[in-house]
């Protein structure tokens, strides 16, 4: 069994039909790129998939088990965490607890185990923080710890928001252009940052542009446009595509 | 952290010592009445102060819930029920102790609800009433919440000054005193002055270490997670509907906490506890607070609760807040006590000329 199985997905904006029954599969263990000229509907999958939105039709399957419907914390109590396009950080928080955002899924203390300061909590917070660091340490940005979240430059706020999506340590992450707005040393550096939470039990789908990024990283690779996929195979595979090259890599290789 | 919050209890409560003796040595003594009323509508804004300043929700309707509280204790503990007598259910809560004899207005006796009973009824129908309405309206945002809260707020005053058995306009009157501990009322004129002002601020101490626990916990940070990014916090995880929810309740069971007391303090309640201008005024003071400031919050509402009760605004009572709710959104949207001049300079020039309003 897949660990996320896409079936027949579509949504329409309108007029605008943004995912055309996309049906895909994501291995457990494995890095799945999904690359697509913009406006091709990526985001939305993502968008899809996390519960952000319901789709008009099609199912979404994680570990065999239909989601779609359920709201998106729902969705991350499940074990899927992703990151944001637009970076998307708690502000008015320290890099630290936006990261101990990121343990909510893995911890339980509600309102009145924190109206009462219970003691069992005390432990499980030293817990949210201990993991926390770890995740930070991870894409390392340990010494952003302190940090104002979101007065931290753009480069850290990838970082600490990357930080926030393993902090759980998700079953599987959704990546939504990690690599906008990186360097090419930032981006080697990711493209090994991806593969170690892969190596820590992650099941990673990334959504890129970075042609290198995603041929480095990736075990197999679909391809979206308008809304369609085009095609699914190994990266070798989809650069020799011919409707790949025509639709895509062809015209404009970002 | 742990270590810092029960030092500021403490510190928050030798302040607390501190006032009383200070006026007890300026022989103002009368002053501790309205310090006392000040209490209660404290516990109002420091609800508040969790429900805007961390979940980032408005609520324009916390006067009606402070008023759903007092009523409830007030319409109980005064009601009659001496013709019921013989229905079962009656025959039953008085066998309880739940009804209790006490003397009447005329010197006649007769069978009302005890204060506990009472408040433990004011309690569970907030609870109900702010999760009844809690469910559709927190699904809106920004101006739309406020909007329907305000609804929300004019329908309880609209109702309460209709209620001929609530004593429409003039409100509920003769309401006894609640013996909370053996020897401790709250009520009772000027001989228990220095009790009830310690019951009052005593509540809030215990209402700041709750509430700062909270704030400091996975659950406050969720809160605070909404309040800056509701969509990423729902992705991480956080039931967004719900915290919103409990938030909401929550800070209003402590509204009706506070009503039910000053209810009883006050030996009555009128319906402008539920008015408009009351929850503008809470608004107002969790405004000045800062946003996200539990203490700052507490400290003005102190401050500017017994300013008004002693009347030193006069006449101008009201505009007094609206005019602080106007300064404060113009020069430091986020609380006074975090105040920033050259900042605060630089956003209200930058508003005056109509360019630095964002989204
Ligand atoms: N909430 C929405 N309402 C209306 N239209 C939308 C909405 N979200 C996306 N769209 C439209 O759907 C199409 C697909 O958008 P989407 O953001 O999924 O593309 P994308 O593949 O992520 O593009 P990019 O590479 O630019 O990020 C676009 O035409 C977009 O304008
Ligand atoms: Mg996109």
């Amino acid at each position: 069994m897949s660990l996320l199985e896409v079936s027949g997905l579509s949504k329409r904006f309108g007029g605008l039909h943004a995912v055309k029954d996309v049906s895909f599969r994501v291995e457990k263990g494995t890095i799945k790129a999904i690359i697509g000229p913009n406006g091709a509907g990526k985001t939305t999958l993502f968008n899809l998939v996390s519960g952000v939105i319901p789709p008009d039709s099609g199912a979404v399957l994680l570990r065999g088990e239909e989601v779609n419907g359920c709201p998106p914390h729902r969705i991350a109590a499940m074990g899927v965490s992703r990151t944001f396009q637009q970076i998307r950080l708690f502000a008015q928080m320290t890099a630290l607890e936006n990261v101990m955002v990121g343990v909510h899924p893995r911890s339980r203390a509600g309102f009145l185990a924190g109206m009462f300061h219970l003691p069992w909590t005390w432990r499980e917070e030293r817990d949210i923080e201990r993991r926390a660091r770890e995740a930070l340490e991870l894409v390392g940005a340990a010494d952003l710890a302190g940090a104002d979240a979101t007065s931290l430059s753009y480069g850290q706020q990838r970082s600490v928001e990357l930080a926030r999506a393993v902090a759980a340590e998700p079953e599987l992450l959704l990546l939504d252009e990690p690599a906008a707005g990186l360097n090419m040393r930032e981006t080697s550096e990711l493209a090994k940052l991806i593969k170690r939470i892969r190596e820590r039990g992650t099941t990673v789908l990334i959504v890129e542009h970075d042609m290198g990024l995603v041929m480095n990283v990736s075990d197999e690779v679909a391809v979206l446009s308008y809304g369609e996929k085009i095609a699914d195979a190994t990266p070798r595979a989809v650069q020799k595509d011919p409707e790949v090259i025509r639709v895509y890599l062809g015209d404009d290789a970002c | 952290m742990l270590g810092s919050r029960y030092a500021r209890v403490a510190l928050f409560l030798a302040a607390v010592v501190a006032v009383q003796l200070l006026a007890h040595a300026a022989e103002k003594p009368f002053f501790l009445t309205q310090l006392t009323m000040a209490a209660y509508y404290t516990l109002v804004a420091a609800g508040l102060s969790l429900l805007m300043g961390y979940a980032g929700q408005i609520s324009l309707g916390h006067a009606a819930f402070f008023a759903i509280g007092g009523y409830a204790s007030g319409y109980l503990t005064t009601v009659d029920l001496t013709a019921r007598r013989e229905g079962p259910l009656v025959a039953v809560l008085a066998r309880l102790h739940v009804l209790v004899p006490h003397a009447d207005l005329y010197g006649g006796e007769a069978l009302s609800f005890h204060p506990w009973a009472a408040f433990a009824v004011a309690v569970v129908l907030t609870l109900a009433v702010a999760w009844l309405i809690g469910v559709p309206v927190l699904k809106l945002k920004g101006h739309y919440l406020a909007m329907a809260t305000l609804g929300f707020g004019t329908i309880v005053y609209s109702i309460l000054l209709a209620s001929e058995s609530l004593g429409a306009a003039d409100g509920l009157g003769s309401v006894p005193p609640f013996p909370l501990l053996p020897g401790i009322s709250v009520g009772g004129g000027r001989a228990a002055r220095v009790a009830n002002y310690y019951v009052a601020w005593g509540l809030v101490a215990l209402a700041l270490l709750v509430l700062s626990s909270l704030v400091e916990s996975r659950v406050g940070r969720a809160l605070r997670a909404i309040h800056g990014a509701e969509d990423a916090a729902a992705s991480m995880g956080v039931d967004v509907a719900r915290y919103k929810l409990k938030t909401f309740v929550l800070s209003a069971v402590l509204a009706a906490v506070g009503g039910s007391f000053l209810t009883h303090f006050n030996a009555g309640i009128g319906p402008a506890e539920a008015g408009v201008m009351k929850s503008v005024r809470y608004v107002a003071i969790v405004a000045v607070g800062g946003m996200g400031s539990l203490w700052g919050t507490v400290a003005t509402s102190a401050v500017l609760t017994f300013l008004s009760l002693r009347g030193y605004f006069g006449t101008l009572d009201d505009a007094v807040f609206g005019a602080v709710l106007i300064a404060v959104m113009l020069f430091s949207p986020d609380g006074v006590l975090r105040f920033d001049p050259r900042g605060a300079l630089r956003t209200a020039r930058d508003r005056l000329r109509g360019s630095g309003v964002a989204g």
